[in-house]
């Protein structure tokens, strides 16, 4: 009995899965041996953060009222804030980056790059730069959380409207009714859910971008806990740490709550 | 040359299984299983028949323990497995093949890499991982899947298959381990009359070919008398006929299942 | 004589009223506690038209540093998104309730829970005080990372499989390691290589950022041309990150498209 072969890809699979490990591989290997590291600094890290860790208990409790409380509500309306305004922002955006509804593909890609250009900025850079624009504070960091949830928000709602069913759009223009009202009753109730969703996926995320951005001087428990690193009290840092962690934990209780109720 | 010689398995018990006195209690007290005995030994199709919850797939999990029975022994092939543990019951679970109600494939790959895993406890880890398989178990992957009609299909994922060519599959996999015993846990009830027929055959072949026991739970009757050389009934959770199906009469069938409307 | 019809087509939808008005309400709220004012955002406007004008146009003359920068960005993206995923998939795995005991499965989701709640600019600041400033704290801080994304999502897509497969390799005599193999990996390999080119994605942004607080890469460099009002190398930096950005997406829709089956 002649025995058969088996080959569970094909040769150009197998070539494709081959080059990509190796091109992985190599710019594994070639990455560590450029990047300066010095090996002394890796092995002593184990040691360094012990002793970061016993500076930091306990966390001192007693500086929350004064120093933490207001600056972490600050944090929650910075984010809150933001998420609106990028919901507000990225509408007209996702609307002219879906193919199906803007089909002039000079405007899609214009705002594809739009859309790219906010996803590449981190939010911390973009900090930065509104607070060289409007100075430090709250305002500086709520256009910042802004700016950067456009790409998030404005590329999967472009999605979602690519994905609409076509049905009502159809029978709404067969029907002659003007865009403004095409738009409201047949896009806008197959796209809401998924808005809903990526809002509360969005605002997710915001609350822990909100927490850091003060560290560049744009609002929020960021700047308390800047203070506290640069005055080297490691026991508030805890505590700000802890409470950034709490709030981030019930964000994300009381998105899940939500996403079951609506969706 | 096929290849239906007994490797790998020990060779010198007969294919056999000796299930006694096996209770098993999810809740204490409210036994599922209780003092089930009974003898298999050699080429023989035993099916098992009884009404819905009452415990045949227990039993049949409880010889593979996948299920872990309260008390009572399970011997395979002169192997006592019930105390077993870690790598020995992984290993004494060679013995033992299964063929499930849903098929239990895996949907994403091969039919023939279905059908290889039942090599997997025989194969090291990190050539099951590359699919580096030895040519003579390809060989009889090949020839199995020939031995059970689907040969077109060999290189096709598993999920592009019928209902009765993904038992099949199954089939081929539990064979492909060279089992002392082979269990089968409904494996018609997913499946049109017609194809529950050709796998009730397929499973017989393979027991005659290779001398080994096939325990069959199925809940048709017909289908139980037709390909089965003995029968079990149990009721309640204990064994109430254990014959051939000639003397399988409807005051049996009574006792097992309840109710007479149902009976032709 | 005409009967009255009360019966209206559109009924007022008071949940929806109350949760807009309650959205209106929130947003006037946050402005006053915000000190948010016209008069800061107007002059705010102002500056930002000097601040572009002075960006434009961007200035490449210092590209040899820009570029040691880029290549030190993409270095620690590179090594944090391999470590990352190798360190994922195990942790991934003992997070997963339906195939492990809890005595590994608490250790495990702790573990990404924690990662996954800190930004990682904190890791980065906590690193760069335990490895001193550079690209090792960088590495550490996205691997952390990597582990909160990819190992969160891994747990969820191996919680959804159908454990059939398992029981029957189980049944088989399989080892675990090959029971994962056949019976889990099929069913989440794809999910798990979209999460792992994210992540590689998303590591690149976040390496940009690192440097901010010292953690190696072009960060640094950026927050110093912004320290010295150096906006129009900004500029340069900010146009180079773009770029290498676009170019990480595109070679993640190349390996995507090469291991999606």
């Amino acid at each position: 009995m002649t025995s058969r072969n088996w080959e569970r890809f094909t040769p150009a699979q197998r070539l494709a899965r081959f080059a990509i490990y190796l091109a992985a591989v190599i710019a594994l290997v070639v990455s560590m041996r450029t990047v300066q590291i010095v090996p002394e600094f890796l092995y002593d890290a184990p040691t360094q953060m012990a002793d970061m860790f016993t500076r930091m208990w306990p966390p001192d409790f007693a500086h929350y009222r004064e120093g933490v409380h207001l600056a972490l509500i600050e944090s929650m309306h910075i984010a809150g804030m933001g998420t609106i305004l990028a919901l507000v922002m990225s509408l007209p955006v996702a609307l002219l980056a879906a193919s199906n509804i803007t089909p002039i593909p000079a405007l899609n890609w214009f705002a594809r790059l739009i859309l790219v250009s906010s996803r590449s900025v981190n939010t911390l850079v973009w900090a930065i730069l509104f607070v060289a624009v409007f100075g430090p504070g709250s305002l500086a960091g709520t256009i910042a959380i802004g700016f950067r949830s456009i790409g998030f928000c404005g590329k999967l709602l472009g999605e979602a409207l690519e994905e609409c069913n076509k049905g009502p759009v159809e029978a709404l223009k067969a029907a002659g009714a003007p865009w403004p009202s095409i738009f409201l009753k047949a896009y806008w109730p197959q796209v809401s859910p998924a808005f809903w969703g990526i809002t509360l996926f969005r605002w997710d995320i915001n609350v822990r971008e909100s927490a850091v951005i003060g560290l560049v001087g744009a609002g929020g428990i960021g700047m308390a806990l800047d203070t506290a690193i640069a005055l080297f009290r490691w026991n508030q840092v805890a505590l700000i740490l802890l409470c950034i962690f709490a709030v981030v934990i019930v964000a994300e209780i009381v998105v899940t709550k939500i996403r079951q109720k609506i969706i | 040359m096929t290849s239906s010689s007994n490797n790998g398995n020990g060779g010198n018990a007969s294919r056999s299984l000796i299930v006694k006195d096996l209770v098993k209690a999810y809740v204490p007290g409210k036994p599922v299983l209780k003092n089930i005995s009974f003898e298999v030994r050699g080429c023989s199709t035993v099916a098992i028949i009884g009404p819905s919850g009452t415990g045949k797939s227990t039993l049949l999990r409880c010889i593979n323990r996948l299920i872990d029975p309260t008390s009572g022994t399970i011997t395979v092939a002169g192997h006592e497995i019930t105390r077993l543990s870690g790598k020995e019951l992984r290993l004494a679970r060679h013995h033992v093949g299964m063929v499930f109600q849903e098929f239990n494939l895996v949907e994403r790959l091969s039919v023939i890499e279905n059908v290889l895993c039942g090599r997997l406890g025989f194969v090291p880890v990190w050539r099951a991982w590359l699919r580096k398989f030895e040519q003579h178990d390809i060989d009889r992957a090949f020839e199995l899947i020939d031995m059970v009609g689907l040969t077109e299909f060999a290189t096709e994922r598993a999920d592009a298959l019928s209902g009765g060519q993904r038992q099949r599959v199954g089939i081929a996999r539990a064979v492909m381990q060279n089992p002392d015993v082979i269990m089968a846990d409904e494996p018609t009830s997913s499946l049109d009359p017609k194809t529950s027929v050709e796998i009730m055959g397929l499973l017989n072949d393979f027991s005659k070919a290779h001398d080994i026991p096939v325990l069959i739970n199925i809940h048709d009757v017909n289908l139980a008398k037709r390909f089965a050389d003995r029968v079990i009934g149990m009721s309640l959770g204990s064994i109430v006929f254990d014959g051939p199906p000639s003397e399988l009469t409807d005051d049996h069938l009574k006792q097992i299942y309840g109710g007479e409307d149902w009976l032709s | 004589m005409s009967a009255v019809n009360t019966r209206r087509a559109f009924k007022p939808n008071w949940l929806a009223r109350l949760g807009w008005l309650a959205v209106i309400g929130y947003c006037v709220l946050a402005f006053w506690s915000l000190d948010i004012t016209w008069d800061r955002f107007v002059i705010g406007l102002e500056n930002g038209a000097k601040f572009l004008g002075s960006m434009i146009p961007p200035n490449f003359e210092r590209w040899k540093l820009l570029l040691g920068n880029l290549l030190e960005t993409l270095e620690i993206a590179v090594i944090a998104s391999a470590f990352g995923v190798a360190f994922s998939l195990p942790i991934g795995l003992a997070a997963s309730r339906n195939l492990m005991p809890t005595w590994a499965t608490w250790p495990a989701r702790l573990l990404i829970a924690i990662c996954r709640s800190f930004h990682p600019v904190i890791f980065a600041i906590l690193f760069v005080k335990a490895v001193g400033f550079g690209p090792l704290a960088g590495i550490l801080t996205l691997i952390f990372a990597s582990i909160g994304f990819i190992g969160k999502l891994f747990a969820e897509a191996i919680e959804e499989i159908s454990l059939k497969p398992v029981e029957a390799c189980r049944a088989a005599g399989a080892p675990f390691m090959s029971v994962i193999l056949y019976a889990v990996l099929p069913q989440v390999l794809n999910r798990f290589i979209g999460f792992a080119t994210y992540q590689f994605d998303a590591n690149i942004r976040n390496s940009t950022m690192v440097g901010i607080v010292g953690a190696g890469g072009i960060g640094g460099t950026l927050f110093a041309a912004f320290q010295r009002f150096d906006y129009d190398f900004l500029a340069a930096i900010l146009i180079s990150i773009i770029i290498l950005v676009m170019l990480g997406e595109y070679l993640a829709s190349i390996v995507k498209a090469v291991f999606n089956d």
